[in-house]
């Protein structure tokens, strides 16, 4: 890790007594250097995403042609529209519906790998990755074209069983389910990795432990797996449910936030407000509310990098 | 701290008798059965995508059997490898790769060695502000960038907004935080012995970086690249934003908007052009999957 030792001023030494002679200049040109090493990052950092950021507050306050300042004009009109209201509740279902099987799924299939004899791991994981190596914008064609009212695949498998046609985009709550199943499938795999490699870090003796004190599966789980990746589960989850609420590629191609904008997450419709109606305004209103599950994961994050500061 | 350390054998188990090597027979056995269920869940749509691409529109929209194809043709692969359309959103984006990753690796990799090794008024500080970045979804900026580019058109007259090229001032904000973030890991995990004894015989700090921290980190470095360019390749957000003209898209968009438009999809053209898409991330994986898996880890574990 890092060694987060903030010194107090540029020339601190580390060891005053390693140079003899024109030690403060050395030492000067060594953080000279470091900083024109790392200016192209904050220069990147400062100009494309800090300040967009702060920008995004401004432009919120503008009006549509976005020559007058209207304070919290675009939030008021939005809480007065139903669509924001869908569009809130879907994007929490998405989210944590969608994090929730990912986590699940991801976890369950990393028992199965791990239990598999170590040389054949490698196989079953390389498979399994697939779904997210796959550019999300590509494999979600597949699953539109898998979803298609006429010639759906699904369907005529399912027809094979007698089950009548599934309307997988067309109606309001199967094409909910329909947009998390293809994010669970993309995303999955991802918490599968983390956890494997989590599980592989779990000391064998402390299993050989749990078994002697006559511990049956499901206790070896509870009280030796998971507090054991408890930090791991929980840095994943958080990181998924900031991906997921600000998904965009699955939406928009499987359904545009159709029907009926029953799909919308926020940033679909910032998308369609924004850049298809011409709303930039409003449409960076509506990403606005992307910020509190972020200031949430940056409290969290913050907190785990002081402690991981201090532990090196 | 070794991230590579995931893809060595796990700890060898003894071989155990009686009731437990009999549950542990058993545990295998619905091991395998669950495996083979979840990877046909995880690879039903990608072979679809083959099913698909290698049928014609005929057979398509006949009603067979979709999951068997029948009468196998490449005219789909020839069709849109023929069509300057496509190679033209295939060459954006390679281009737009291979350019992002070289910026990102120039921007990351030098900032990543002062953080790590060579500490300054606000290094610690940065280094965080850098992971933070990370987790600043681009549906959240889209639309002051947007704006931004648009106004730096107006008032310098320079155009970037609908050409390729403005996405490579706008992809780096979603790989230098990542790849700088790793970058740091992988530096910090090189015992400080070798570049003091590197300063002691009279390096200086750039020749430390490139003999000794590059060629030490490359794992580190092959998949910072590696991720970089995934990410670049299958961005679709930004370039479906910024750019318009068919001529300035990149892949992803290209498919979407160009083969999904008009009246009649056809599927089997629009599946082969995603399969073809899909198809340098899967090389890469392919041949380089533990550097993907590597940086896939080291991003998390070490958040």
């Amino acid at each position: 890790m890092v060694d987060v030792a903030v010194q107090p001023n540029r020339i601190a030494p580390a060891r005053p007594a390693a140079r003899k002679s024109g030690l403060k200049t050395a030492l000067k040109r060594k953080s000279t250097t470091a900083f024109l090493m790392t200016l192209p990052l904050i220069l990147l950092i400062g100009i494309l995403v800090v300040y967009p950021a702060l920008y995004s507050l401004h432009l919120a306050t503008l009006n549509k042609s976005m020559h007058k300042f209207v304070g919290f004009g675009n939030f008021i009109f939005l809480f007065k529209r139903d669509t924001f209201w869908l569009v809130v509740k879907q994007s929490c279902i998405f989210a944590l519906t969608a994090v929730f099987f990912k986590v699940l799924l991801g976890f369950i299939v990393a028992h199965f790998v791990h239990n598999v004899p170590a040389n054949k791991q490698r196989r079953w994981r390389g498979m399994l990755l697939v779904p997210w190596v796959i550019p999300p914008a590509m494999s979600t064609l597949a699953w539109l074209w898998l979803f298609d009212p006429s010639y759906s695949a699904f369907n005529y498998t399912l027809s094979l069983f007698g089950i009548g046609p599934v309307p997988w985009l067309g109606d309001a709550n199967w094409a909910r389910f329909s947009v998390i199943l293809v994010n669970v499938w993309y995303g999955a795999p991802f918490f599968l990795i983390m956890y494997l490699a989590a599980l592989k870090s779990v000391p064998e003796q402390l299993y050989e432990a749990a078994a002697i004190d006559g511990a049956n599966w499901w206790q070896r789980i509870w009280f030796v797996t998971l507090p054991m990746m408890r930090n791991i589960i929980a840095i994943t989850t958080l990181f998924s449910l900031i991906v997921t609420f600000a998904n965009f590629d699955i939406v928009r191609i499987l359904t545009s936030g159709g029907p009926l904008d029953h799909t919308h997450l926020f940033a679909t419709w910032a998308f369609k407000l924004g850049i298809e109606s011409g709303d930039i305004p409003l449409g960076a209103s509506v990403s606005l509310f992307m910020f509190p599950i972020l200031a949430i994961a940056a409290i969290f994050i913050l907190r785990d990098v002081t402690k991981r500061g201090n532990e090196a | 701290m070794s991230t590579l350390a995931i893809d060595k054998a796990g700890p060898s188990r003894q071989v155990k008798h009686g009731s437990i090597s009999r549950d542990r027979a058993w545990a295998l056995r619905w091991s395998y059965f669950f495996l083979i269920l979840f990877s046909i869940m995880a690879l039903t749509p990608p072979l679809y995508m083959v099913i698909t691409s290698l049928k014609s529109s005929a057979e398509i929209s006949a009603a067979t059997n979709p999951w068997w194809v029948f009468h196998p043709t490449l005219s789909n692969y020839k069709e849109l490898l023929g069509s300057s359309q496509y190679l033209r959103f295939f060459l954006n984006s390679a281009m737009v790769s291979v350019f992002v990753v070289v910026i990102t690796m120039l921007i990351s990799v030098p900032a990543a060695f002062a953080l790590s090794r060579m500490k300054f008024w606000g290094s610690a500080t940065l280094a965080t502000g850098v992971f933070l970045t990370y987790l600043i979804p681009d549906s959240l900026l889209f639309l002051p960038l947007f704006k931004m580019f648009a106004v730096i058109g107006d008032w310098t007259g320079i155009q970037l907004i609908n050409r390729w090229y403005v996405l490579l001032f706008i992809y780096p904000t979603l790989t230098v935080p990542f790849c700088t973030w790793i970058m740091i890991g992988y530096f910090a995990s090189i015992p400080k012995e070798l570049d003091e004894a590197a300063i002691i015989d009279g390096a200086s700090w750039l020749q430390t970086l490139t003999r000794i921290f590059i060629p030490v980190a490359l794992p580190g470095l092959i998949a910072a690249t590696i991720f970089a360019f995934t990410v670049s390749w299958s961005q679709f957000l930004y370039p479906m934003v910024f750019t318009t003209s068919t001529d300035q898209l990149v892949l992803p968009v290209g498919i979407v908007t160009t083969l999904i438009k008009g009246d009649v999809f056809n599927w089997g053209q629009i599946m082969t052009g995603a399969l073809l898409g899909a198809a340098p991330p899967l090389i890469i994986y392919a041949f380089l999957m533990d550097y993907y898996i590597a940086g896939l880890t080291a991003g998390a574990t070490k958040g």
